[in-house]
């Protein structure tokens, strides 16, 4: 097909826009993986700026050493695997419950759920209720106001709804239980938006920040993100870290620990985890949204 | 309740113990819903009490509506409420204009006809969404960093300053700032919505269209922009129901003590006073007025949608 003048000015213009777009998305990530394999000196003084120069994986090694970050980690990767499984369980188990038409006040009580979508106590009063039930300072703080999620459970009703009912059914001839029934037959179906589910709470759960801001003053239950939060803010604690990390014998000023290598070494361990998922989850993504958009 | 239709008056009995058997199995959750969801609703009674931390409510003084009068009581308090709608109408405004970038976005990439292209500008600019907001601020901090970031870096080298300047300390532009960062993080995700609206739009119409002599603008403007209309008019209801709602995180991981005039919304406002400041009943009080207005302009979009969709969003 011939293209017309302006048809071509404006291809050119359209790719290079989004061209542009693109890297100004990916370039900080980029930028911020150059500095933690680049000399720590020359990337503090700010000479590290579109390639890495005097490349070494020290840093990586080193900042395990600090204090605290490992058991962040660990409080991390926890609430996230236990987190995910929570919401999985609860959405799956929940959504498919509702779609019986058996269940005693099944209307009253899906509303009952739905509702809490739209309206919202504020932190305040959530605070002091996490308070009284004594989950400050308590792991499963993370965990369990997670389980139930209104728009999850949406879409695993719907799902369920969609499939063909006389697969049940016979089951159900056979006098399979209800949650032998769940088990066996129904889950294996709704895997695919029970997978959905799953990332995405796996990556809610992974970046989840101010819960841990609200309720924890115990430093064993900070996660990544808290502490990466701190080492930005505070310098002071920061150069106390770097100090008490480092004996008199590592002069070599390359490797040296500078504020700059622990902040972004830690922001890189942040994120690694979101950018190794990311190519598999990506298919999710349209799926994961049209279905809440049709019936929100 | 539901009437059960049953075909034999046999299995009544049986399906009777069933009823209740459900609701049990989903009893454990909907208690999990009742403790996180409902009794935050109970706390609103702190608004009405001199509540102070580590006392039992009924051993405080019940002072009725004062934390809501005195949200408004003496100059002081009335210029801080300003400082802080400004602060949150603002920022929304700023919101609710930039949401026609995803749409136009969601229109010029499906221009663009390289497959492979079209990939990975969608996979590359839809990453940020998938960060936290403290990681998008530890790339601001390294990015714009006095001694260290590139962004001074090349302003000198540019001539544009002559010395480093603190950009995540001044309290210039605050909010255009945050919808900066807001775009950076969210636009590619948001125009996944309207691609997928663009992609159900019927192909015969642009044929049809190109029989007639149409230009590929005309096909734009008259085919493609309508296509997505529906999906953009529900989106921004939503955000006008939204409108006082700006969440908290980015505005917590970017405030600083010289910029916490302009930076403080609404939801930061009610952070503060309450768990930094320790006023829980005037932060309740205020969250409270929050809840209801929100809800208001739930009902608000709700309303219009019904009015002009024929549909309702909710």
């Amino acid at each position: 097909m011939k293209q017309s003048f302006s048809d071509r000015l404006f291809n050119v213009c359209n790719y290079i826009g989004f061209g542009i777009f693109t890297l100004i998305c990916i370039f900080p990530f980029y930028y911020l993986f150059i500095q933690t394999i680049s000399d720590n000196s020359l990337s503090a003084s700010g000479q590290v700026t579109f390639y890495p120069k005097g490349i070494h994986f020290n840093n990586y090694v080193e900042v395990l050493k600090v204090k605290g970050l490992s058991n962040a980690a660990l409080v991390s990767v926890a609430r996230t695997v236990l987190g995910t499984i929570g919401t999985v369980i609860g959405s799956a188990f929940l959504g498919y419950l509702f779609t019986k038409k058996k269940m005693a006040g099944r209307v009253f009580w899906y509303r009952f759920v739905i509702v809490t979508m739209y309206f919202n106590a504020g932190i305040i009063p959530w605070f002091i209720i996490m308070m009284n039930l004594n989950l400050t300072n308590n792991f499963w703080a993370y965990i369990l106001p997670a389980i139930v999620s209104p728009f999850n459970v949406i879409l695993v009703k719907t799902f369920v709804e969609s499939l063909p009912e006389a697969l049940e059914e016979s089951a159900e001839m056979d006098g399979a239980g209800t949650i032998l029934l769940f088990t066996r037959i129904v889950f294996p179906l709704i895997v695919p938006i029970v997978a959905t589910i799953a990332i995405f709470s796996a990556v809610n759960q992974w970046n989840s920040f101010m819960d841990t801001v609200f309720l924890m003053t115990n430093d064993k239950l900070y996660t990544l993100q808290f502490v990466l939060y701190k080492y930005l803010n505070e310098s002071n604690s920061l150069a106390a870290i770097i100090r008490s990390g480092q004996g008199m014998e590592n002069i070599d000023l390359s490797k040296l620990q500078t504020s700059t290598s622990i902040r972004t070494t830690v922001a890189m361990i942040v994120v690694t985890p979101i950018l190794l998922v990311y190519p598999f989850f990506q298919r999710f993504f349209v799926k994961g949204i049209m279905i809440g958009a049709v019936k929100g | 309740m539901n009437p059960v239709v049953e075909p034999k008056r046999k299995r009544i009995n049986f399906s009777i113990s069933l009823r209740y058997r459900l609701l049990l199995y989903a009893a454990p959750f909907l208690v999990l819903v009742l403790i996180f969801s409902y009794f935050p609703l109970y706390g609103w009674t702190y608004a009405f009490f001199n509540y102070r931390v580590g006392f039992p409510l009924f051993e405080t003084e019940f002072v009725g509506f004062k934390w809501f009068t005195s949200i408004i009581s003496n100059e002081y308090q009335v210029q801080e409420v300003v400082r802080v709608m400004k602060n949150t109408f603002g920022i929304s405004t700023l919101g609710l204009l930039t949401s026609v970038f995803p749409v136009i976005f969601a229109i010029f990439l499906v221009e663009i006809r390289t497959n492979w292209y079209k990939r990975l500008v969608q996979t590359l600019t839809t990453l940020p969404n998938f960060i936290s907001w403290v990681l998008v601020y530890a790339i601001a901090f390294m990015l714009f960093s006095v001694d260290s970031g590139i962004i001074n870096k090349l302003m000198i080298s540019l001539g544009l300053q002559s010395q480093p300047v603190n950009y995540l300390a001044s309290s210039e532009h605050i909010w255009l700032k945050m919808t900066l960062w807001s775009l950076w993080k969210g636009l590619g995700w948001s125009a996944i919505l309207y691609i997928a609206a663009i992609t159900s739009i019927d192909q015969e119409l642009y044929d049809a269209a190109k029989v007639d002599g149409a230009g590929r603008f005309r096909l734009m403007w008259h085919i493609t922009l309508p296509g997505v209309m529906s999906t953009f008019f529900v989106l921004l209801l939503l955000s006008i129901a939204n409108f006082i709602n700006n969440g908290l995180e980015q505005y917590f991981v970017f405030q600083n003590s010289l910029n916490k005039d302009t930076i403080e919304v609404l939801d930061l406002y009610v952070y503060n006073t309450g768990l930094v400041g320790y006023n829980f009943s005037f932060a309740t009080a205020v969250s409270m007025l929050k809840s209801l207005v929100s809800i208001f302009l739930l009902f608000v979009a709700n309303q219009l949608s019904k009015w002009v969709r024929g549909e309702s969003i909710i």
